[in-house]
């Protein structure tokens, strides 16, 4: 039963981040995106992450990905502005180097021997993640309330339009 | 035990850090490069949350928070810069973005 939702998580995973990469709609780019992230957030709860697995569909499915269609909406690129198709030569130069870097990872990967235990209860629940991050994890969850607001001023900074007679436009 | 092996979480992780890996490489559509990353990033995550798994560490998905919170903040950033590039170029071909001084 696990390994038929794995294998349905995974192969709806590869084929939607396929897609992502080769179509040539940008629109249609994050809605793959988007099904290969709710076919991750499955593997995460089959996992043992339920916090995790919510997270990833709220914030990424949700919040992130909705950021990356508003952006595509908002340039509305006319079918000739997405892009030309890659070049034969890169497109054969991308695949080799895939190839060759995915032939190491399995090598590497099928040499693994970990075992595993029956996880305890409550892991990966709300209050066991809540417990670690007020606990052991505060600095850095603090700081990472530093990054979201140095993220959010960079973005203003970066995308602010200034009236035509500002002084400080050089 | 972990009912599905642990080889085949590690073999999907590759596979999809892979195609993120060929998105950027063949990719001229900016919007499309950072999608790439963020599976790249996707594919790191299922690692860490099998990890954290196999060790019963919660560390492995403190990691995964961690990383969401920066996958936020690059998108933010990655888009910001995009809309300033489109704005003043009028596309987004990363091709034509071969200058430091636009």
């Amino acid at each position: 039963m696990s390994l038929i939702i794995f294998w349905t998580a995974a192969v709806v995973a590869v084929v939607a981040a396929l897609r992502v990469i080769t179509l040539k709609n940008p629109i249609a780019s994050v809605l793959h995106l988007i099904v290969a992230l709710v076919a991750l957030a499955i593997l995460f709860l089959q996992l043992a992450a339920e916090f995790i697995a919510m997270l990833q569909v709220i914030i990424y499915a949700g919040a992130i990905m909705v950021l990356f269609l508003f952006v595509v909406m908002m340039l509305n690129l006319r079918r000739d502005e997405f892009g030309p198709d890659p070049l034969p030569g890169v497109l054969l130069l991308g695949a080799v180097a895939g190839a060759a870097l995915l032939a190491e990872l399995i090598i590497v990967f099928a040499g693994s021997t970990a075992r595993v235990d029956v996880a305890p209860p409550g892991f990966g629940g709300v209050q066991s993640v809540g417990r670690a991050i007020f606990g052991d994890y505060l600095f850095a969850f603090e700081l990472t309330s530093l990054l979201l607001l140095a993220a959010a001023l960079a973005a203003v900074v970066v995308t602010r339009t200034r009236a035509p007679n500002d002084p400080e436009e050089a | 035990m972990l009912p599905v092996p642990l080889e085949h979480y590690l073999v999907l992780a590759g596979i999809l850090f892979v195609i993120g890996v060929i998105g950027v490489l063949i990719n001229r559509n900016a919007i499309v490069t950072l999608m790439s990353v963020e599976l790249m990033l996707n594919a790191a995550n299922l690692l860490l949350i099998v990890f954290a798994r196999v060790h019963n560490d919660i560390g492995g998905q403190l990691m995964v928070f961690f990383v969401l919170t920066v996958a936020a903040a690059e998108a933010a950033v990655g888009l910001a810069i995009l809309v300033a590039v489109y704005r003043r170029k009028g596309s987004i071909d990363i091709d034509g973005l071969n200058l430091l001084k636009g």
